[in-house]
């Protein structure tokens, strides 16, 4: 791998073998008190956050922390990047001043492709932290390490993808991915919040939550934002929370197995119970917790091994 | 399979240097030596740990510890100790995978723990495996046993045990194949004769 | 006095090859180019076009030529180059300058830049409403009275959305014989729109654009002109329903007329996937079903021409991520081979269909009478020559434009423009003329 953009086209053996990677990491650092692996010693790598996300950011930071990378946080408000200076220039400059990984966050879908067109030729990953409305490939990843952990396997098994599919960058990598993994996706929304064109991708789409929970395997709740509340994408948070929020009586009709997600930071009680998000079904701190070895597997992947090999 | 005599080369640059009956001999001798130096079966003698280094090594390991229950009584702890993420020379190659890592209950501290791998080359997977020691904890000493010791070291590192010493040209592979891995038994030193 | 003598063409592409004599600036004599040459004037230029293709001089409804205000990405200078170069001999300049073409002084000036530099006749383009921003007339019939005769209006980049402004702008269009050229973009339908609405942009996350908007905004106007009387025409058609829109408008009998780029006859939303903003055009590229629809209705006459919707942009604007980039494709250069290639490659239109799409229908539709006029002994001396054989690549620094965003970049195109002349003054391929 040379830079992980999407999830879209990573084949099912590049998934796992990071997922595998991911697992091994975990076991690796289980009860240490020294949480720190040498493994990228004099490898630099940047955050690029054009759009705020501690949590994003810190996983990231701690992953290269534990591989010994030397990370460096570039913010977006602090840097010449707040005084108009293009993208392109921006990375240019962090490439001359010799960037092994480039991670990058930006409102615009595709920014993460132009980074890697512009650093790919000096030999600089490029790991999308989130583009726009487009892809957030680690977040999938982790969410995969999580569902593996709790289910076993994903071959087979049934996972609904509930709220802002339209807007959302976890959507289009989790259906992606799980796909590629072997699982079945069912898209849960209202119309309004599934993308034109979205019945051709690997999935079912349904407008009804209460009608899949009983078969579902794991249920993964999408952030509803503020903005999309006063869009008109429906007509009011009460009326989507009715339809669409996992409360307590919907979450009974899971069955016992399933497994509840949620990519955070929560709107609970709109998007989920309080009493549910803390239940043993849901797996929310453990997907904070393998985010940072997924991030730690994929920067494995990308900058431990020969230079421009595949 | 037709029976080659030993330390003749094929037409494909092969020299077969352990049959399946030569690596049964030697680990069983290794077994007797591990026992005789540790004096594992003295009621005072530090407990023994084995860590195998996958892959290979991590068979070893487990036979190993097979034969010294088998001749001494005493039952070592066995696990696996992979290194590829203290390896000083990762970007030297294609990404590998991670292999697994299980330190045995009980962990290493004041332990004798014996590294087992199957070759022995520049010393640099043992350098690695030093480091990656420490992460596990603090032993009371470090042990080496390598079915193959084929030289060119390239570092102040020697194997207390050893199977067999095999001079070897640098551009040589040697290839130690076992059961668990390969489906049968065997030591092969291939091509590169400059 | 000028004079031409132009050895060995095909007007149409049919027939045998012809010499063409042009005396000042029309076409004088058009003679079989016999093997045995009547003696030619010593000091006579010949214009060598063995082999190549004559068309009446094509006229580019929708041009983008950026002076004033952007003369770092385009001039009307090396905009008329361009043009000319693209076998083209009038262009009409969209009003979208900085400051906008909306008033008589910005029009002359277009206008007279344009005739100082004398390669392709620059018609300025006026805006429908002030500064383009919908909400107020421009003074329609001050321009139009201007030196630069102004008799296109559109507020291209902007829909004229309010449909009460759109009405009274065709109504008040019908008393200077003028026509109100519709960017069809429903605004609210494309709030941050990106790309095509479909399962490509679904999937590279971009905000769609969606056919409808177009389709309804042609629709409500066609309704609006058939209503006023008025002349109504759409620019850069991109949607296949906006085909059954207009034919059915057309067959009602609305005086609605409509042009597509050469990029919708032949790019698709597929291309996308690089995010690389070089194509990136508004309305954008949709689907091969959409540029199916395209070819039939250019063929058919649904469709009445080709316009370039020749849009120069920095290098700034292009080489940036998708979202912050222009909108907007390189055309003049190009338009020739990419309609040889989708329509004439394709069986769907000859010589005489090419001549009517990129030179007749636009001139009629624009009111040039001196444009698009037959290859007939008497008519202005305003050509195309094309070659037909020819294979070109496309690179984008050898345009003569500043700017370089030619989506074509690398492409091997056939058919290429070889030398245009305007009213008999040779304005590309000066370099085949012998004395």
């Amino acid at each position: 791998m040379k830079h992980l953009l999407t999830t879209e086209g990573l084949s099912a053996a590049e998934a796992t073998a990071v997922l595998d990677t991911a697992d091994t990491l975990k076991q690796t650092l289980l009860g240490r008190e020294v949480r720190k692996l040498p493994t990228l010693r004099g490898r630099t790598v940047l955050t690029m956050f054009y759009e705020n996300s501690t949590r994003t950011r810190v996983s990231f930071e701690i992953a290269g922390k534990w591989m010994s990378a030397d990370v460096v946080n570039v913010s977006a408000s602090g840097s010449s990047v707040g005084k108009g200076e293009s993208l392109r220039d921006t990375v240019l400059t962090l490439r001359a001043a010799g960037a092994d990984c480039v991670i990058a966050r930006h409102p615009a879908s595709g920014a993460a492709h132009r980074l890697a067109e512009w650093l790919g030729s000096a030999g600089t990953s490029v790991v999308n932290a989130g583009d726009g409305t487009h892809e957030h490939p680690t977040q999938a990843l982790l969410d995969a390490a999580t569902l593996r952990e709790r289910l076993g396997s994903l071959d087979g098994r049934r996972i609904g993808i509930v709220g802002d599919v339209l807007h959302s960058r976890v959507a289009r990598s989790n259906v992606h991915l799980l796909a590629t993994l072997g699982a079945e996706v069912v898209l849960i929304a209202p119309p309004t919040l599934l993308p034109y064109g979205a019945t051709n991708w690997p999935v079912r789409v349904s407008y009804t939550l209460d009608a899949e929970l009983p078969t579902l395997d794991a249920v993964m709740m999408l952030r509803v934002q503020a903005e999309r509340m006063h869009g008109g994408f429906f007509p009011s948070a009460r009326e989507y929370s009715i339809n669409y929020g996992l409360s307590e009586a919907r979450a009974a009709l899971l069955p016992e197995h399933a497994v509840v997600l949620h990519p955070g930071p929560m709107l609970r009680g709109m998007e989920i119970a309080s009493a549910v998000a803390d239940s043993a079904q849901a797996a929310i701190t453990e997907q904070v917790r393998n985010g940072v070895h997924v991030r730690m597997a994929v920067l494995y992947h990308l900058l431990a091994g020969e230079e421009g090999a595949a | 399979m037709a029976s080659r005599s030993r330390g003749a080369a094929d037409a494909a640059g092969e020299r077969e240097l352990l049959t399946a009956a030569d690596v049964a001999r030697t680990v069983a001798r290794m077994a007797h030596q591990v026992i005789e130096k540790t004096s594992l079966d003295a009621p005072d003698a530090a407990q023994v740990v084995l860590l195998g280094i996958p892959t290979r090594g991590a068979s070893l390991a487990v036979r190993l510890r097979d034969r010294i229950t088998e001749f001494s009584g005493v039952r070592p702890p066995c696990g696996t100790l992979d290194v590829t993420l203290y390896r000083d020379d990762l970007r030297r190659r294609p990404t590998r995978p991670l292999e697994e890592t299980s330190v045995p209950d009980g962990g290493i501290d004041d332990r004798l723990v014996v590294l087992v791998d199957d070759v022995l080359f520049s010393g640099r997977t043992i350098r690695a495996a030093l480091d990656a020691l420490r992460d596990h904890g603090r032993p009371r000493a470090v042990q080496l046993a390598v079915l193959v010791d084929r030289g060119h070291r390239e570092l102040p590192i020697r194997a207390d045990y050893v199977g067999k010493n095999v001079p070897t040209a640098r551009a040589e592979d040697v290839v130690v194949r076992l059961d668990e891995v390969d489906g049968s038994d065997g030591v092969l030193v291939r091509g590169g004769k400059a | 006095m000028t004079a031409l003598l132009i050895k060995g063409v095909r007007p149409y592409g049919e027939g045998e090859p012809t010499n063409i004599r042009v005396t000042d600036g029309v076409i004088s004599a058009i003679e079989p180019a016999t093997g045995a040459d009547e003696p030619v004037p010593a000091d006579l230029p010949v214009f060598d076009a063995a082999g190549l293709v004559a068309l009446p001089g094509f006229v580019d409804l929708h041009t983008h030529l950026r002076e004033p205000g952007r003369e770092d990405t385009e001039t009307i200078e090396t905009g008329s180059r361009a043009a000319a170069l693209g076998g083209y001999t009038a262009v009409f300049a969209m009003a979208n300058t900085d400051p906008v073409t909306d008033n008589a002084v910005i029009a002359e000036h277009v206008w007279r830049r344009g005739a100082e530099i004398g390669l392709v006749d620059v018609h300025p383009v006026g805006a429908v409403t002030v500064g383009l921003a919908g909400a107020k007339l421009a003074e329609l019939g001050t321009m139009a009275a201007s030196a630069a005769d102004v008799r296109v209006f559109s507020d291209d980049g902007h829909c004229v959305h309010d449909p009460l402004i759109m009405r009274r702008a065709l109504e008040y269009s019908v008393a200077l014989d003028a026509v109100i050229a519709q960017h069809a973009e429903e605004p609210r339908l494309t709030v941050g729109a990106q790309a095509h609405e479909g399962e490509r942009a679904a999937r590279l996350g971009l905000a769609g654009w969606p056919a409808s908007a177009e389709e309804t905004i042609v629709a409500r106007d066609c309704l609006l002109a058939g209503h006023a009387g008025a002349r109504l025409h759409i620019c850069h058609v991109s949607c296949a329903g906006t085909v059954e829109v207009l034919r059915w408008a057309k067959q009602r009998g609305v005086r609605v007329s409509a042009e597509v780029t050469p990029h919708h006859l032949l790019l698709t939303d597929e291309r996308l996937g690089s995010y690389d903003p070089v194509n990136k055009v508004n309305p954008p590229l949709r689907t091969a079903a959409d540029v199916q629809a395209m070819r039939a209705a250019l063929a058919d006459g649904v469709i009445d021409c080709v316009a370039t919707d020749h849009a120069p942009h920095a290098v700034q604007d292009k080489d940036c991520e998708w979202a912050s980039a222009k909108p907007g494709m390189l055309g003049l250069q190009t338009a020739l081979s990419i309609v040889v290639e989708t329509m004439r490659g394709t069986g769907a239109l000859d010589w005489r269909g090419i001549a009517r799409v990129l030179s007749e229908r636009p001139a009629e539709i624009a009111g040039l009478a001196g444009q698009g006029r037959p290859i007939e002994v008497g008519e202005p001396a305003n050509l195309a020559l094309v070659d037909p054989d020819a294979r070109w690549t496309v690179r984008g620094e050898e345009l003569a434009s500043l700017a370089g965003n030619t989506p074509y970049e690398g492409m091997e195109l056939m058919a290429r423009v070889v030398g245009t002349v305007l009213r008999g003054q040779v304005t590309a391929g000066r370099e085949r003329i012998a004395v």
